[in-house]
């Protein structure tokens, strides 16, 4: 290849980089892409819920003579649930404000109400299962009780997996405090709990308030 | 076997009955797998290959190493996909009238639904995601990927995936509904054996590993280009990858959904797909496709952004209509979304909805007539040279153009409530997946083989390899456009009419053109390890290339760029050279990667273990592993030490060695 520039041969002095063409000093650094991947991966989970959206959608008034929404829903307990998830978004919110301190007690503290919020959420939604299963109305009951016990099981497994890890950071902050690793976690966390929160308003404004309409 | 089998606490549903030991054709492939798999075994100990293996390539962060993993992947399973292939051609060539041919129904109903599987996941996707993780972040001056570990963790996800649907082969069987799984036929109640428990977990397995690497392209290529390199002067080929995996992010949800709730159909007894209380199968078809059409642009994309490089590169000129080129790949990554509903005009959704998906179908024909062009005009008065790479890409510009064609015809409504599940069809897609995809991964293979490792592919092989493909096609997809015309359905094992016979003939004839083909690909890669020698490149450069991924050596150090590369021009590397830039000899600075982990081979093979436990009702195997499997998972994120400085010495001893090369060789 006639074009190619002929090397410095050996003995030479080395050529310096042209920094027209070359970072010659490693000056640029790539910007760090984890919130930007962390920002598609919750829109690719978001897509998972659509489905699950739209499955309830076909299927929500398929009863096949079973009950209905209408007959099942218990609408006070969802809405101590409802606020117990809200809360804890809040009390998120307060941790991420306390790690912007560097307040590492503040920050573990919140979490620690975060946790017990979603715990709370998450017990009352087993709850709710067992007393619908008890009732006969289990997921193998109707189409509509299949795509309701689909859509908010997956939601309730996810506010699960987001406590795991809740508990696996709150290990890691208060072994190595609010390092940059750690803030970023911290930020990702913040991102799923509040993403969790957006999708149940979906939850409770299409399953269970549409639901108890007529 | 019922579902209401008292299980093995430990085994499940697995048991002795379950190995294939009446059936004489599975048996004599067991004996010769076996014999292959223990002799490359004993190779590899024989030359103590296991710890390279092991620390260089297995555990390794690298991109251009998981490139090539997965590339071999795609080989080795297209191996088995071709087979399947050829069993289906013979069989349809002989099982006239009285006789029934060799395979029996519920094999052959195996044989294509695998065959479809392993095409299009452990073929075509491996290969081009081995392609997009070798090539982005070379072009993209980068020196790896966003997500290191998280890149090896996906390959291993599709590894188990595809391991998971080889071992269906010799435990057990695989699913006998076509490659897409349509209930009611995969429901429990019509197909109540662990087949299309194969299906879904080897494709929940490997589609975490698909989405995964997906969100770690588009994070590359979003973060991570070199400085100057704007969204304009991208290589095309990145363009099409980041696309290509937009639409992976955007799609493979959908099919882990739809998976998700036949998984609750079959295990948990709901009704989402099933003919009673309440479930309807038409919504799986839908989700299934919501997925599935975006699926053939993932593949297709990246092989036009291949054409793209080496349709410039061998005319020697730049890209005609870039620009264009680019809108062009954004509408049809937008439209691919628009057109699901196409493959099935005949539920009957009514006039409206079918002339809607039907319209929007045949507008995807402009912007990628508008790609046929362009490369057109950029070979016009170019100064073309046919090496292996420009064949293909002629011998797709024919034969994709002819595809694309039938596909307007099937875009048809009314056209498509005759040809729907003919063998039209089969021809049809056939001739865009061969001829776009797989041309253009083996334009691929033969253009960066000799970056990947420092010597080029013999042409000589090459040639036959394309000429045997190129003419093998034909003879086996015409005679199917005819028989489809004539209404000849898809997934037949036996025909009546004898009239019909001759078709299927040629057919089989170009089944084993085909097979030449592949032979004369593998003889290549031999002949050309063997005159290595002769075929070494050393400039690193050898086709004259004009991107940034053959500014740097041949193969590229771990590091890929010693001094990261500044774009001026969206032919960066073209426009260093003709503006007659130095490479830097001197000056090097210490370089930050990322550290090889074994944490990616644990997980996948964690989750490979769940899915065969699953597939078999194993409940203690499937509650263990997955424990295990969060268990490693928490462990992995309290590792913070993961990565390291290259010191500046060894970048220097690198490159120096590489000013050495080159001023004894030039």
């Amino acid at each position: 290849m006639s074009d190619i520039s002929t090397p410095t041969l050996a003995g030479g002095a080395p050529a310096a980089p042209d920094p027209h063409f070359y970072d010659a000093r490693g000056e640029h650094h790539p910007e760090n892409g984890t919130l930007l991947g962390f920002w598609l991966y919750l829109m690719s989970d978001c897509l998972i819920f659509a489905c699950l959206f739209a499955t309830y959608g076909v299927l929500g008034r398929s009863y096949a003579g079973g009950p209905t929404g209408m007959e099942l829903f218990d609408l006070p307990l969802v809405a101590v649930n409802t606020t117990a998830l809200l809360l804890s978004s809040i009390t998120y919110g307060f941790a991420m404000i306390a790690m912007q301190s560097g307040k590492k007690g503040a920050v573990l503290a919140w979490l620690a109400v975060t946790g017990l919020f979603g715990a709370t959420f998450i017990g009352i939604e087993l709850y709710e299962f067992a007393h619908l299963i008890h009732e006969g109305a289990g997921p193998q009951r109707s189409g509509f009780l299949s795509s309701f016990f689909a859509l908010v099981g997956t939601h309730g497994l996810h506010v699960t997996f987001g406590l795991v890890w809740l508990v696996t950071l709150m290990l890691q902050v208060g072994k190595l405090g609010l390092t940059a690793a750690n803030q970023r976690r911290l930020f990702c966390l913040s991102m799923f709990w509040h993403f969790l929160d957006v999708v149940w308003i979906g939850v409770f404004t299409f399953v269970y308030l549409m639901g108890v309409l007529p | 076997m019922q579902p209401t089998e008292t299980l093995h606490p430990i085994l499940g549903k697995l048991g002795l009955d379950s190995l294939p030991l009446h059936e004489p054709i599975l048996l004599a492939t067991f004996a010769g797998t076996a014999v292959a798999g223990l002799a490359l075994l004993a190779l590899i100990t024989k030359y103590r290959l296991w710890g390279t293996l092991w620390r260089d390539w297995f555990t390794s962060i690298d991109h251009k190493k998981i490139g090539i993993m997965y590339i071999v992947l795609g080989l080795v399973m297209l191996l088995r996909g071709f087979a399947d292939a050829l069993m289906m051609r013979l069989q349809q060539a002989i099982s006239f009238g009285d006789n029934m041919g060799y395979l029996p129904p519920h094999h052959y109903d195996q044989v294509f639904t695998a065959h479809g599987v392993i095409m299009i996941f452990f073929v075509a996707m491996p290969l081009i995601t081995g392609f997009m993780n070798y090539v982005v972040p070379l072009q993209i001056g980068a020196r790896d990927v966003a997500f290191p570990f998280l890149n090896n963790f996906s390959f291993w996800m599709t590894v188990g995936g595809a391991a998971l649907t080889m071992i269906s082969l010799f435990v057990g069987e695989y699913a006998k509904t076509g490659w897409l799984a349509y209930p009611p036929l995969s429901g429990l109640a019509y197909s109540p054996d662990v087949g299309v428990d194969y299906y879904i977990w080897s494709l929940q397995v490997a589609g975490v590993g698909t989405t995964l690497s997906g969100i770690n392209l588009i994070a590359t290529i979003v973060k991570m280009r070199a400085p100057g390199m704007s969204l304009m002067r991208m290589p095309v080929f990145t363009w099409t990858s980041l696309c290509s995996n937009v639409l992976i992010v955007a799609s493979f949800p959908v099919l882990t959904a739809a998976l998700a709730l036949l998984t609750l159909d079959r295990y948990a007894g709901t009704h989402f797909f099933t003919n009673e209380l309440g479930g309807n199968a038409m919504m799986y078809v839908n989700l299934i496709w919501i997925w599935g059409h975006p699926e053939v642009y993932i593949l297709v994309l990246p092989a036009f952004g291949i054409f793209s490089e080496v349709v410039a590169t061998f005319s020697g000129k730049r890209l005609f209509g870039y620009a264009s080129m680019v809108y062009a790949t954004v509408v049809i990554t937008i439209l691919s979304y628009l057109v699901w509903l196409h493959h099935f005009f005949t539920m009957g959704s009514g006039a409206s909805v079918n002339s809607f998906f039907g319209i929007a179908t045949m507008i995807i024909s402009i912007p990628t007539g508008a790609k046929v062009f362009n490369w057109l005009f950029t070979m016009y008065r170019g100064r073309i040279r046919y090496e292996p790479p420009m064949l293909w890409a002629v011998g797709f510009m024919v034969t994709f153009v002819l595809g694309g064609m039938t596909g307007v015809m099937l875009a048809v409504p009314a056209a498509d409530f005759v040809l729907h599940n003919s063998l039209f069809l089969i021809a049809h897609f056939h001739n865009v997946i061969i001829g776009g995809v797989l041309f253009g991964l083996l334009a691929g293979v033969n253009f960066w083989f000799p970056k990947a490792f420092g010597y080029k592919l013999d042409p000589f092989w090459g040639k036959c390899s394309f000429w045997f493909w190129q003419i093998g096609f034909f003879f086996a997809f015409m005679p199917l456009y005819v028989l489809g015309l004539m209404g000849v359905t898809r997934r037949m094992s036996h025909f009546d009419d004898a009239t019909l016979q001759p078709y299927f003939v040629v057919a089989a004839f170009g089944a084993v053109l085909i097979a030449l083909g592949i032979a004369s690909f593998l003889v290549q890669l031999v002949v050309s390890f063997r005159n290595r020698e002769r075929l070494r490149d050393v400039s690193g450069d050898p086709w004259n290339g004009r991107t940034l991924e053959w500014s740097t050596s041949s193969p590229p150090p771990g590091y890929n760029f010693a001094f990261t590369p500044v774009a001026h021009d969206n032919d960066a590397w073209w426009d260093m050279k003709q503006r007659g830039h130095v490479r830097p000899t001197g000056g090097f600075l210490p370089i930050h990667m990322p550290k090889n982990t074994a944490a990616g081979v644990v997980l996948a093979g964690l989750a490979t273990v769940f899915g065969f436990a699953m597939i078999w009702h194993m409940w203690i195997v499937a509650v263990a592993s997955f424990a295990a499997l969060l268990v490693s998972a928490i462990a992995h994120t309290f590792n913070y030490n993961r990565d390291y400085h290259i010191p500046a010495d060894e970048v220097t001893r690198t490159e120096d060695a590489r000013t050495q090369a080159l001023s004894t060789h030039v």
